[in-house]
């Protein structure tokens, strides 16, 4: 299928769809903690802006809530949380190193490889953007995991976190509409839940250990010391 | 109707309530109170499937029938019973200046938190509000495991949090995937994620996108059940948490996540119609049982000997639901029941035998026959009802999954025999010095409150001896829900 046969929407999802890969990838390389909240801050955006787009083609109201939702809490509310405790907590000079960062974004390249692969089956049924989508959107998701697994910052965790949940969003909204509406409240009252008991952490764990490198959370080990 | 309304009611109204009252003596006894109102919920919501079949809500938001209504009862037991010795037990905690009045109050509305999400999840007909409740589940206790606020109990909620946040999200996107499914069938409209649409529909969905979801089902839920390698934060969780947090996370949490699961597994059976889920479970449920009992032997921390023996019998459960076989059903949702009520049990007597000894090294911890028998006795029995000795219904319930094993898969049978003799050594080699050995200097007695314990190994030897024949029924039809046929 060309993409010129697409209409305008779909066109449109795609485009939003690379765009938000893309700043998943920006977010795997970017060493500085406020850069890297103000990344998720527009990915939150461009994930609302989606959205909204599915509401207006699509016609269906109650996206538009979700749009708002999404905007409201992870394109300004969550980002703004932390980049307050970031500065408050004198993190936002310090830069992390990463280790090989080519080989992470070799990764993380080929995670999303792997996501169309797995989603395959998933073409069988449906049209060409769907398979995209999902497997974008997978790919968020497991790119959100590799952000967690290579950064030792608490904050870094978090928004790899929040991030994962950008890519279950974005699988919602383009593959199936949106959920209904109980559940995507249910799920914003627990991102918001979440995203504040996080903050309290970040106190907690600075007063336990003093810093907020979780690498020096070791003391519960299997092995005795 | 009434009655599961009620249910979820209640602790919401405890919730509200119990985060005004500063006292807390008084907040442990309205605790109980909550508690045993929901108990009684419960009982008269068991009563009215067991006349009329399954309910189905106006709204069709919540669903009960067999499968659910017999563990809400044993989770308003198990909240119930433990809720009584967390009263006595937090005040001590409190006296030694472990926790302040602020975290009490804290703990006791989180401790409603905590009932609401489980009610929720097992009432709620609703796959996304299922999710919405098991991530709430993780929320309500984070902070009640990191309440003494130590090192390493903040690390311990730190792990909790991020890998059952993580874990629970590859949930969500398997009830996306699940939506996705339902919306391709015609004759499903806004009420696609409705588990008993689904249901009814579940021949008609895709099998490619139903395997997938049930992956991504399996290793969400899974991480809540405990599953290796998914089980790290379990033992953190356990050990440095309240002791009536382990006992209702091992109790209530992990077997409603073991129900999440096969609820989906119910689903995706009827898509695929092959054995690819129940094949899955299998092998994550295996794999499980045999990590664990070997872990058993290298733990110090007693909390921790206990988690992974948690992890062992929860790997048993979902190994057994795996097969599939009626018999084999009917043996797991026996063992879900025996578990959660020794299991708690021995968390309680574990919580006083380390308030006894000042310590939960297990090396610390010694002669508490000596000092005071009731808690060794209670230790002593439970530790031999839980690794699976007759008279007790553990054992019958080992036995039947063994038998099932042998009827179905006759080359995993010695399997299993090794990891349950495995962790009967790992538990007497080190529960037997804990409750013989000599008593260190300065030991004394406490104030301990046996009644719990005491009423769950009862039940369990009960059970071990006969099933009573309202649970038998329920079981039975249970038991044909879930595999399709009457297990004799």
């Amino acid at each position: 299928m060309e993409i010129t046969q697409l209409s305008h929407y779909q066109q449109a999802i795609l485009l939003l769809a690379a765009l938000i890969v893309l700043t998943s990838f920006l977010m795997l390389g970017q060493s500085r903690l406020l850069r890297l909240v103000f990344i998720f801050a527009v990915q939150g955006i461009l994930l609302a802006v989606t959205t909204a787009l599915a509401a207006d083609v699509l016609d269906s109201p109650h996206l538009y809530i979700s749009a708002l939702l999404t905007l409201s809490l992870k394109g300004i509310f969550i980002p703004i949380m932390l980049q307050r405790l970031v500065i408050s907590m004198g993190l936002h000079r310090d830069m992390e190193t990463l280790k090989n960062p080519a080989r992470v974004m070799m990764g993380g390249t080929g995670l999303v490889v792997f996501s169309y692969y797995v989603c395959l089956p998933i073409v069988k049924l449906s049209p060409l953007i769907t398979l995209n989508t999902i497997a974008i959107s997978m790919a968020v998701v497991l790119l959100g995991m590799l952000l967690m697994i290579t950064r030792r910052q608490a904050v870094a965790h978090v928004v790899g976190f929040m991030s994962i949940e950008n890519g279950l969003f974005f699988a919602a909204v383009v593959s199936t509409y949106g959920m209904p509406m109980v559940v995507e409240l249910g799920i914003a009252f627990d991102v918001l839940v979440a995203a504040v008991l996080f903050g309290v952490f970040f106190f907690h764990i600075r007063s336990s250990i003093d810093s907020l490198d979780v690498d020096q959370l070791n003391r519960l080990n299997e092995v005795e010391k | 109707m009434i009655a599961a309304y009620l249910l979820l009611l209640v602790p919401v109204v405890g919730m509200l309530l119990l985060s005004w009252v500063n006292d807390s003596h008084k907040a442990g006894r309205i605790n109980i109170r909550f508690n045993a109102v929901a108990l009684f919920a419960s009982l008269w919501l068991a009563v009215d499937v067991l006349l009329e079949g399954p309910i189905l809500s106006p709204t069709q938001m919540l669903y009960i029938d067999s499968f659910n209504v017999y563990l809400i009862a044993l989770t308003a037991f198990v909240g119930l019973t433990t809720s009584i010795f967390s009263g006595p037990y937090m005040a001590h905690e409190q006296e030694l200046g472990k926790v302040g009045k602020h975290r009490l109050r804290l703990y006791y509305t989180m401790y409603q938190g905590f009932m609401l999400a489980m009610y929720l999840v097992l009432t709620t007909n609703n796959m996304g509000v299922m999710w919405v409740a098991m991530e709430g589940a993780t929320l309500a206790t984070v902070l009640l495991v990191s309440l003494y606020r130590t090192p390493e109990s903040v690390e311990a909620a730190w792990k909790y949090f991020i890998l059952c946040g993580v874990g629970i999200a590859q949930a969500l996107f398997g009830t996306v995937l699940l939506y996705f499914a339902a919306e391709q069938v015609h004759g499903i409209q806004d009420n696609a994620l409705l588990w008993t649409v689904l249901h009814d529909h579940a021949s008609a969905l895709n099998p490619g996108v139903m395997g997938i979801a049930f992956v991504f089902l399996l290793v969400g839920y899974g991480t809540k059940i405990g599953l290796v390698p998914l089980h790290n934060w379990l033992p953190d969780a356990h050990s440095e948490g309240p002791t009536p947090m382990s006992a209702i996370l091992s109790g209530l949490l992990l077997n409603d996540a073991l129900y999440a699961v096969v609820r989906c597994k119910m689903l995706v059976d009827g898509s695929l119609g092959n054995h690819q889920a129940g094949n899955l479970m299998m092998g994550f449920g295996l794999l499980s049982f045999l990590v664990a009992v070997l872990f058993l032997h290298r733990q110090t921390d007693i909390k921790r000997l206990f988690s992974y023996s948690s992890i062992e019998h929860m790997g048993l459960m979902t190994f057994a639901f795996g097969i599939g076989s009626p018999w084999a059903t009917f043996a797991a949702l026996f063992h879900m029941t025996t578990h959660s009520l020794t299991k708690s049990a021995i968390f309680v007597t574990v919580g006083y035998a380390s308030q006894l000894a000042k310590s939960q090294r297990m090396e610390k911890i010694r002669g508490l026959i000596h000092t005071q028998p009731a808690i060794g006795w209670g230790l002593l029995i439970g530790t031999v009802a839980i690794a699976g000795f007759p008279p007790f219904g553990v054992f019958a319930s080992e036995f039947l999954v063994l038998i099932a094993t042998m009827h179905d898969y006759p080359w995993l049978t010695p399997l299993l025999l090794f990891g349950i003799g495995i962790a009967f050594a790992g538990l007497f080699r080190k529960i037997q010095p804990m409750v013989f050995g000599d008593i260190p200097k300065g030991q004394l007695p406490i104030h301990a409150n046996m009644l719990p314990v005491m009423i769950h190994i009862g039940i369990v030897l009960l059970l071990g001896l006969s099933i009573p024949t309202f649970l038998g029924h329920w079981f039975n039809q249970a038991t044909q829900l879930i595999s399709g046929k009457l297990p004799l």
